[in-house]
């Protein structure tokens, strides 16, 4: 695909830019819902239309209202602090525990080694209102199954809880923390981990000063996807929440169900922003582990 | 054959066993603590709901009398169960009352049958003034002993009284516990109530031999069918004393049935009236949205797999952005802004009648339907089905398309025998995941699928927040979860499970 | 690396005090369950703000109103009940007294006297739907209309929902049985006092369903309360039902073109639980804040903020006017007597039996 030949026939030049004009398309597609978020967010009015003002540019069609409403609104801000408390704890959770968990898959003796990995990922594959709901009957009491014993009662609640809903979170973002990092793991060479075991470092010296650089891409993209699991996450945090642990979904939902704000819109635009500038440092991060590693970009 | 020895001395054999041991060891070590993370926050709370589909303790919790007595009930007879059936309801119900479960029972078996509800709550409330306090006055009149509450305690814990009159032993305790449990009082200060009194009359009646002699031949007996009836005349419907002998056991399929249209009915499986048959419909529903949904994703995500996997590094990665962005949108943000495109007054009808596509009184019905879900879902699980398609592109060699088309292979000859099969794992890949997670969406589905474009989740989400009916949230959870691990074992068969990449 | 060992020594410290310390309530504070939106807010201004400031609790706002009877349950079941006060519609208070989640109330002893001297009891009348329940608010489901796309005869009456010749374009109905079986059959000739006896039937199901058959294609059906107001300001339907508190706000606040009809609209209840199970001194504040909060300047007061007619009869001389728009509220208010002149009884009892049995055949009807 990249560049035609001089001696490209008219067929495969008509094919070439005609599939460009197709992927351009599907990328439009991607971003449409995005392109109507944006302006609707400054909409003077308080409902998701395109008014007549607006489409006329007209200035008084437009305002940052919404923006304000979002600062100010102490409901939105408690939201956006509970995000803000909830994902980065319910992130470092995942990736520490998903890190050492897929360093231990990717040994070469593992016994139960698909079992294992298939409990480790159904938290990605079983429908979320299944363990929404699960995960509700069973944190408002928890315990503790003992064999021969019967049910060991916990004497706390999780539902309604800061820690439930972290717990749920992290939980639900492991899947990509393992699968990140197992990729990543696969293109790791295991020799590296024995020389420097050779010249004397110990596993942990080894863990943090060879194995984690080189995987640290795997870990970082992985966190990241466990992060906006646990952002954008709204079924489970209905159900195993409360209004303390009210998130930025969860308000954006009610809002969507009680009263039809554009303050949602108004979010969702700061949201993109962030996310783009978070994609940025993402590829970064990329390339420079690229360098560290001695790949050159080509 | 002498044996080979390792440094140590040992055997070399038994040495590396003992490392390739500790090698397993330090593996499970590590991995442990995730292993029993995920049990305890997530595979137990799926495993505790999963039993609810099954569970059903609530009858025989709630009247153990009377699916006692009900035993010896035959449904086939045509008739309603008689006294003795009644007389159990009776002090299954005036307990239940008091602990207010008879409502609550009431709504369970409203799921299986219309008006039980209602049946049960008037019920409770007139229980308590039936006709039976006659018992309690002829008792107390006879003997002032029956009206002293330290007596029958005292009685109540003689051996042999409690051998002579065991029913009303059983009664009385069940009021003890009651009494202390429900209103903090002590039995021993409080009198019996009438159906207490009431299982006394009995026994006596049958001739029992009392702790201070009662002649009862004189009072005149209370029926307490009749005393039912008069509340309500569906105590006497066939249909009521089936269902409570259908649900009676602790545990049940009938939720399952439901689950699948059928009925529990006293000869097993039935039919459902084709008027309330929805969860088949739902689920086949279900399962060709979500293979539509795939599909579309194929057809969409393939070309620009290709295009990010053959483009020069640094492009392909500033258009990955536009990719991931739209994935990392609030998933609610994005179902709303679907519902601006393509509603009828929507963005896209506005453009298609402004440039003549359509007319302005025929625009496209884009949204409340199963376009409207179609679309929205394919957008977002689009994603989900460029990434690992991209990263298996990745990996295959550019130079085998060159070579075929060097060997004389025309460009679709070179694709289509050379580069599609390289690719076949990346597509099953993205269609696995992208099935799997559309067929438990339900807030994008709710939100744009109108009546015909919602998935069985749906449902599920009802019973959940709205009916209550747990027991059938769960049964439909369960076979929705059921059909999931199959795939997913389809998918570990065909795929492998660790060759899922998500663009790291 | 000892700064990360002493990272997750520490977090898995603070994760068991926490945990330890979920449990414990804080002691002036109580959480008060509600709708959210323009709803919670009036109850905001209206009972919040003066209690809080009478009593120095404070209060926090949950809005989890749509999900309480479920997660009453579970927290029942649990042990653990985290809420005080929770808000919800009548049928969901008769629901969560039959499953005993709800504490009984006796009115006369427990809420305040109206102001006029009436028991509690006869001030709120007939609303007292159920043990449990604390009515605030009458509400009621009607129709808004599109004024500028219903051509030049306005609706009147409520059966032009099933008139597509009259006004064709698209409708919105709520997404369930309720109101719209009643409608159906008012609509197509059955007397109002009949309408819950022929829906007992399976002839009278039908016939209703037939009813609504004609129109099936036509209605786009809405499950949030917010879902109307955005399609008649879109003028994505012609008309549609919803909340007379939704089509004020949309008329009076937001100036779009809309109209409303009051016929046949069908009167609900919205008002307070107390869950069962709270510790006695919770329980003594939420019944403190109740009486508090439904006594009958507190309910007038709540109108000035949303257009909902208060629960107690003698708060209806006391409504006055917008707080912002300065108009007179008691005109818009579903009680009025011009509005009231063709209203409709929802039955509670009717539909506590019935709604498990007819959801699901509407759900059946809807997918075919």
């Amino acid at each position: 695909m990249s560049g035609l030949p001089p001696y490209a026939s008219t067929g495969q030049r008509v094919w070439y830019y005609s599939f460009r004009v197709i992927c351009g398309v599907i990328f439009f597609f991607l971003i449409a819902p995005i392109l109507v978020i944006i302006p609707l967010s400054f909409n003077a009015e308080n409902f998701f239309t395109f008014t007549p003002e607006m489409l006329a540019f007209d200035p008084a069609g437009y305002s940052t209202k919404h923006y304000q409403d979002f600062f100010t609104n102490s409901d939105w801000q408690l939201a956006l602090r509970n995000s803000l408390k909830i994902a980065p704890v319910a992130t470092i959770l995942s990736v520490s525990l998903g890190t050492l968990a897929a360093i231990g898959l990717s040994q070469s003796h593992v016994p139960f080694r698909r079992a294992i990995m298939a409990v480790l990922i159904s938290p990605m594959i079983v429908p979320l209102i299944i363990s929404a709901t699960g995960m509700y009957f069973f944190y408002s009491n928890p315990y503790i199954p003992i064999p021969f014993y019967g049910k060991l009662e916990l004497p706390f609640t999780l539902t309604g809880t800061y820690w439930g809903v972290v717990l749920a979170h992290a939980a639900l973002g492991i899947p990509f923390v393992i699968i990140t990092v197992t990729a990543t793991l696969v293109g790791f060479d295991q020799s590296l981990t024995r020389a420097a075991a050779n010249m004397g470092a110990g596993p942990v010296t080894t863990f943090f000063r060879v194995q984690m650089p080189l995987i640290l891409p795997g870990v970082v993209s992985g966190g990241l996807f466990a992060f906006i699991t646990s952002f954008d996450e709204v079924v489970v945090v209905l159900f195993v929440g409360s209004a303390g642990q009210k998130t930025l979904p969860w308000q954006m939902f009610t809002g969507l169900r009680e009263q039809i704000s554009p303050t949602i819109l108004a979010v969702a635009t700061i949201l993109i922003a962030v996310s783009v500038a978070l994609l940025f440092v993402l590829e970064m991060l990329r390339r420079r582990s690229e360098r560290l590693r001695g790949l050159s970009p080509s | 054959m002498t044996e080979v020895l390792a440094a140590d001395g040992r055997p070399l054999k038994a040495s590396l066993n003992r490392a390739l041991r500790r090698q397993k060891l330090r593996a499970l070590a590590l991995i442990a603590p995730l292993l029993i993370f995920i049990l305890v926050s997530f595979v137990m709370p799926i495993a505790d709901m999963l039993f609810r589909s099954v569970e059903n303790e609530i009858v025989s919790d709630t009247l153990p009398r009377t699916v006692k007595a009900l035993e010896g009930w035959d449904s086939s007879s045509g008739e309603a169960p008689g006294e003795a059936v009644f007389n159990a309801l009776y002090t299954d119900m005036a307990l239940a009352t008091e602990y207010k479960s008879h409502t609550r029972l009431g709504s369970r078996l409203n799921y299986e049958l219309t008006g039980v509800s209602s049946l049960f709550r008037k019920s409770g409330r007139r229980v308590k003034r039936f006709d039976t306090d006659v018992y309690a006055d002829a008792f107390r009149d006879a003997d002032p002993a029956y009206a002293d509450p330290g007596q029958w305690a005292a009685w109540m814990s003689d051996d042999t009284v409690r051998a002579a009159v065991p029913v009303t032993a059983a009664t009385y305790d069940a009021w003890a516990k009651m009494i202390v449990e429900v209103d903090n009082d002590d039995p021993a200060k409080e009198e019996p109530w009438d159906f207490v009194y009431t299982a006394l009359y009995n026994e006596a009646v049958a001739g029992a031999s009392l702790p201070v002699a009662v002649d009862v031949s004189g009072v005149e007996p209370v029926s307490l069918r009749d005393q039912f009836v008069e509340v309500d005349k569906d105590w006497l419907d066939i249909d009521v004393w089936q269902t409570i002998k259908i649900y009676a056991p602790k545990y049940t399929n009938g939720y399952f049935l439901n689950s699948v249209d059928l009925l529990k009915g006293p000869d097993g499986a039935e039919a459902r009236p084709e008027s309330e048959r929805i969860y088949v419909v739902l689920f086949i529903r279900t399962m060709i949205m979500s293979l539509s949904i795939m599909g579309m994703c194929v057809l969409l995500g393939y070309p620009i797999a290709w295009l990010l996997a053959n483009l020069r590094d640094r492009t392909a990665n500033l258009l990955m952005i536009l990719v991931l962005l739209p994935f990392w949108t609030s998933l609610l943000v994005r179902t709303s802004a679907w519902k601006v495109l393509l509603q009828q007054q929507g963005v896209i009808n506005d453009v298609l009648v402004w440039i003549g596509l359509v007319a302005d009184d025929g625009r496209l019905q884009l949204i409340n339907n199963q376009t409207g879900t179609i679309i929205a879902m394919t957008h977002i699980l689009l994603p989900f089905m460029i990434l690992p398609l991209y990263s298996v592109m990745k990996t295959i060699p550019p130079s085998y398309l060159r070579a075929a088309k060097s060997l004389g292979a025309t460009d679709w000859t070179a694709f289509w025998r050379v580069y599609f099969p390289q690719s076949v794992p990346g597509i099953g890949a993205g269609c696995i995941l992208v099935f799997i997670l559309s067929i438990g969406y339900y807030i994008t589905p709710e939100l744009v699928g109108g009546t015909k474009g919602v998935f069985i989740s749906n449902r599920i989400a009802y019973h959940i927040s709205s009916s209550l009916n747990w027991g059938l949230a769960a049964a439909l959870g369960s076979i929705l979860l059921a059909v999931v691990l199959l795939l997913y074992w389809v998918y570990d068969k065909i795929v492998g499970i660790d060759n899922v990449k998500l663009g790291g | 690396m000892k700064t990360t060992l002493k990272l997750m020594a520490t977090s898995c410290l603070t994760l068991t005090a926490s945990m330890a310390l979920a449990d414990g309530h804080m002691a002036n504070e109580m959480t008060i369950v509600s709708w959210g939106g323009a709803y919670s807010n009036s109850q905001q201004k209206a009972y919040h703000e003066p209690y809080m400031e009478n009593t120095g609790v404070n209060i926090i706002n949950d809005e989890s109103s749509a999900e309480a009877v479920a997660k009453l349950r579970a927290m029942n079941e649990a042990g653990n009940v985290t809420w005080d006060v929770v808000d919800v519609v009548a049928s969901d208070a008769i629901r969560l007294c039959d499953e005993g989640l709800a504490m009984e109330i006796d009115p006369d002893t427990q809420l305040a006297d109206g102001d006029d001297g009436s028991k509690a009891s006869d001030d709120f009348g007939d609303l007292l739907v159920s043990e449990c329940f604390i009515p605030q608010i009458v509400y009621s489901t009607t129709v808004g209309y599109r004024t500028d796309l219903v051509g030049d005869t306005a609706p009147t009456e409520i059966c032009a929902i099933f008139d597509t010749d009259a006004y064709p374009g698209k409708r919105s109905l709520e997404k369930r049985p309720i109101n719209n079986m009643e409608w159906a059959l008012l609509c197509d000739g059955v007397a109002k006092d009949a309408v819950y006896d022929v829906l007992e039937t399976e002839e009278g199901q039908a016939q209703a369903f037939a009813k609504l058959d004609t129109i099936k294609d036509d209605v786009i059906w809405w499950s949030a309360g917010a879902d109307t107001p955005q399609l008649l300001a879109d003028g994505e339907v012609v008309m549609g039902s919803t909340y007379n508190g939704r089509l004020f706000s949309l008329i009076e606040e937001q100036k779009q073109p809309v109209a409303m009809l009051w016929d046949a609209q069908v009167f609900d209840l919205d008002g307070w639980i107390i869950p069962a199970g709270l510790t006695p001194e919770r329980e003594a504040r939420a019944l403190d804040y109740v009486k508090f909060a439904t006594d009958t300047q507190r309910l007038a007061d709540q109108s000035k903020y949303i257009a909902y007619g208060p629960a107690r009869a003698s708060s209806a001389p006391l409504v006055g006017k917008h707080a912002d728009l300065g108009i007179e509220m008691a005109p818009h208010m579903p009680t009025d007597p011009n509005n009231a002149k063709n209203t409709f009884l929802y039955n509670y009892e009717w539909w506590a039996d019935y709604r498990d049995d007819l959801d699901a055949k509407f759900q059946a009807w809807l997918s075919k």
